[in-house]
C-alpha cells in the first residue's frame, strides 16, 4: 500500500499542519513505508477479538457537583500569544477565503 | 564515598540526621552540572537560586525540630514533559518555547511536599517521542558513557543526569519504553509502574491510554524511596488507581525463593546484539543463584508490538497534540500583514529564529493568497492559516510524522483498517501477558535489542528507530509494570539493561526482584569515566 503525495497533503490538511513541497515529498515515501510496516498487523485474524482502547477497567468516574477554585483569567490568558484582557484573540474565523 | 555518589535513601538519612545540611547536598549536585553539563546537556533549565532557598527553608525548619519531608534535601531532576510553575515546561518543543504553566503535575506537587529540592527540568524527545533524545528541538543529550552515543529516549536527559551523577534521582515518563530504555542504555534503574499507579496530572499528554511518570535512580531500592511519595490515587486524574499504596521500601527485604521467572524466546529473536544476549543470560543465571525459577513462557504476539504500538500511540498523539493550536498557549505563526491589520497592527507572537529565517523577512500582502506561498494548498479562513502555520512552525519533524500518521489512521476509510485493527491486536497482547501470568510471576529479557548507538545512526530511518522499543512497547500496550536495570557491560564498555515485567499491580515484586539482583551484583555502581 503507498500514499500519494495528494493522500498526505489531504491528511497535513485535517491534521492542521501547513506543508511545503519538501515535506509533502519526503512524508510521502516516509508514510508510505511505516503504513507498509503498520500493516503486517492484517496477517491476524481478529474477528472475534474485542477492541482494547484503554488497559483499565473504564468506567466513568464522577466527582460531586460543587464549586471550587479554578485558573483565574489573568492564569488561563498569561501564555495566550494573543489577548484583551478576557478572551484569547485569534485572526478571522469566516475571513476571506483562499484560493479554495 | 563523595557525597554524589550516595544512594537517595543515603542522602535522605544523612539529612535527617543533620549528617549533611542540604544546602550542601544540593550544593553538590548543582556544582556537578554546572561542571558537567556542557558535555551532556541532559538540563533544558536549572535554577540555583530556587534550589538553594528551598534547602536553607529546609535545614532551617530542621534546626528549629519542626517537622520535615521524607525526601527532605533530595535533588531531583524531573523531566520537561511534566508541568513545573518555577520552570518552563517546554517538552523539548519549540511550540512551547519559555511556556510556563499555571499550575505543577501532581507528581510534582508530591515531591514538594514531600520536600525534595527539583533543581532542573530535563532534556528529553519532543512531546516524548522517539527512542534516542535526537528529536529534542534543544540538541540532542549524550550518554555519559560514550558522549558521541545516544542515551535513548525519550527521557534521555533524566537518564543522562543520573547516570553522570548531577542527580540522584530524575523523573521520567514512559509510553512504550521511554523510562526504561534510556535507562538501559546509560547504565541506571528505571522504573515503569502499572498504568494508573502515579498521577499522570500535569504530564503534558501524549498518548493517554500509554503514558505513566516513573522515577529513575541508581538501585532499585531508591526507586521505591521515590514511588512512597509520587505514587496514589490523585481525584484530578479519572485513570488513577485508588489502591492503597504499600511501603515499597519496607518490602524490599523479603527473600525472592520460590520465585517463578519466564525466559521469552520471542525474545531472541532477529536484532538482538550478542552481547546484550549474553548479559541478558547472566542475570538470569543471578537470579536463579537467589532462589528464582526460570521457565519458557510464550509471548506469541510479541512481534505485533511495534506496529500495533506505532497505530495507537500517533492516533492518540494526533488527538492530544490539536490543542496546540497558537490560540492558547505556545508559539502563533506570523501571518503577514492581512492579520497584523485585523488584530491592530500588533504583531502577533515572539517567533522563534527559526520561524523568521524560514520566513525571510518578506511579509506577504494579501493573507490566503501571498501568505502561504511556500506551503502547498490553500486555507479556509485566516484562522485555519493560523492553525496550519502555527503547528508547521512550532513542531519539529517526528512530531509531525506522528500526528499525520495519527490522523491517516483515523481518517474516515482508513479508522477500521488501523486504530481498530491495533485496538483488537493490542487485546491479544495484553491477553499473552495475562496468559503468561498464570505460569510465572514476572517475565525478564534484554531492554532494548543493542547497547547505546552512535548518535546520528537513526535518525534518517524513523523504522529502524522505532524498533529501540521492541521489548518494551508491551508493557505499556496491557498496562503493567516493568523495571530496568544494568546487568552488564558490552567489551566496548557500554551498559546492557535487563527488564522485569510484572502484572499489574505487581510493584512490590518489581521492585523487591530488581532490589535483590543488585544486592548481588554492582553493575548499578559502576560509574562512567565521565564522572570519576
Amino acid at each position: 500500500m503507498s500514499l500519494s503525495s495528494k493522500d498526505v497533503a489531504k491528511v497535513g490538511s485535517l491534521a492542521r499542519l501547513a506543508l511545503t513541497e519538501d515535506d509533502l515529498e519526503r512524508m510521502t515515501g516516509e508514510l508510505s513505508k511505516i503504513i507498509d510496516f503498520v500493516s503486517q498487523l492484517g496477517e491476524l485474524d481478529t474477528s472475534a477479538v474485542e477492541p482494547l482502547a484503554h488497559p483499565l477497567d473504564t468506567r466513568n468516574v464522577f466527582r460531586d457537583d460543587e464549586p471550587a477554585p479554578s485558573l483565574t483569567t489573568e492564569q488561563a490568558l498569561a501564555s495566550a500569544p494573543r489577548h484583551d484582557g478576557s478572551c484569547f484573540l485569534v485572526p478571522a474565523v469566516l475571513g476571506e477565503s483562499g484560493a479554495a | 564515598m563523595q557525597l554524589f555518589e550516595r544512594s537517595a535513601t543515603e542522602i535522605v538519612h544523612a539529612v535527617q540526621s543533620g549528617d549533611i545540611s542540604a544546602v550542601e547536598c544540593v550544593t553538590t549536585f548543582l556544582d556537578r552540572i554546572d561542571r558537567l553539563d556542557g558535555k551532556v546537556n541532559a538540563f533544558l533549565a536549572v535554577n540555583r537560586e530556587r534550589a538553594l532557598a528551598q534547602a536553607a527553608d529546609i535545614d532551617t525548619r530542621r534546626a528549629a525540630g519542626k517537622p520535615i519531608g521524607p525526601l527532605a534535601g533530595l535533588p531531583v531532576a524531573v523531566k520537561d514533559a511534566l508541568c513545573t510553575t518555577d520552570f518552563p515546561t517546554t517538552c523539548a518543543s519549540k511550540m512551547l518555547a519559555g511556556y510556563r504553566p499555571p499550575y505543577d503535575a501532581e507528581v510534582v506537587a508530591r515531591l514538594r511536599r514531600a520536600d525534595a529540592v527539583i533543581v532542573g527540568k530535563t532534556n528529553m524527545d519532543e512531546f516524548a517521542m522517539g527512542g534516542s533524545n535526537e528529536n529534542s528541538a534543544f540538541g540532542p543529550v549524550h550518554n555519559p558513557w560514550d558522549l558521541s552515543r545516544a542515551p535513548g529516549g525519550s527521557s534521555g536527559g533524566s537518564a543522562a543526569c543520573v547516570a553522570a551523577d548531577m542527580a540522584p534521582v530524575a523523573i521520567g515518563s514512559d509510553t512504550g519504553g521511554s523510562i526504561r530504555q534510556p535507562a538501559g542504555l546509560c547504565g541506571i534503574t528505571g522504573f515503569k509502574p502499572t498504568y494508573g499507579r502515579v498521577s499522570r496530572r500535569g504530564l503534558v499528554a501524549f498518548a493517554s491510554s500509554l503514558d505513566q511518570v516513573g522515577p529513575m535512580a541508581r538501585s532499585a531500592a531508591d526507586c521505591a524511596l521515590i514511588m512512597e511519595s509520587i505514587a496514589g490515587h490523585d481525584p484530578g486524574d479519572a485513570t488513577s488507581l485508588t489502591d492503597a499504596v504499600p511501603s515499597y521500601s519496607q518490602l524490599l527485604n523479603e527473600p525472592l525463593a520460590g520465585l517463578r521467572i519466564g525466559r521469552v524466546a520471542e525474545h531472541y529473536g532477529p536484532g538482538l546484539d550478542p552481547e546484550v544476549a549474553r548479559g541478558v543470560d547472566e542475570a538470569f543465571a543471578v537470579f536463579k543463584a537467589a532462589g528464582a525459577t526460570v521457565h519458557d513462557v510464550e509471548l506469541p504476539h510479541a512481534k505485533y508490538g511495534i506496529p500495533t504500538y506505532y497505530l495507537i500511540a500517533p492516533c492518540e498523539a494526533s488527538s492530544n497534540l490539536a490543542r496546540y493550536d497558537g490560540a492558547h498557549y505556545g508559539v502563533r505563526a506570523e501571518l503577514g500583514k492581512g492579520v497584523r491589520a485585523e488584530l491592530g497592527g500588533v504583531v502577533p507572537a515572539q517567533l522563534g529564529k527559526g520561524v523568521r529565517a524560514q520566513l525571510g523577512g518578506v511579509v506577504p500582502a494579501q493573507l490566503g493568497k501571498g501568505a502561504g506561498a511556500e506551503y502547498v494548498g490553500s486555507f479556509e479562513s485566516p484562522l485555519v492559516e493560523m492553525y496550519c502555520r502555527s503547528r508547521a512552525e512550532g513542531f519539529g519533524p517526528e512530531v509531525k510524522r506522528r500526528i499525520m500518521l495519527g490522523t491517516y489512521a483515523l481518517s474516515a476509510g482508513y479508522y477500521d483498517a488501523f486504530y481498530a485493527k491495533a485496538l483488537r491486536v493490542r487485546r491479544l497482547i495484553q491477553q499473552d501477558f495475562l496468559e503468561a501470568f498464570k505460569k510465572v510471576d514476572l517475565i525478564a529479557g534484554p531492554v532494548s535489542p543493542t547497547p547505546a548507538f552512535p548518535l546520528g545512526e537513526k535518525t534518517g530511518d524513523p523504522l529502524a528507530m522505532y524498533l529501540v522499543d521492541m521489548y518494551t512497547v508491551g508493557t505499556n500496550l496491557a498496562g503493567i509494570g516493568g523495571i530496568s536495570f544494568p546487568c552488564g557491560f558490552t567489551k566496548g564498555g557500554l551498559p546492557i539493561g535487563f527488564q522485569l515485567q510484572g502484572p499489574a499491580l505487581a510493584e512490590t515484586l518489581l521492585l523487591r526482584s530488581a532490589d535483590r539482583f543488585q544486592r548481588l551484583t554492582d553493575w548499578h555502581r559502576r560509574r562512567p569515566p565521565l564522572s570519576v
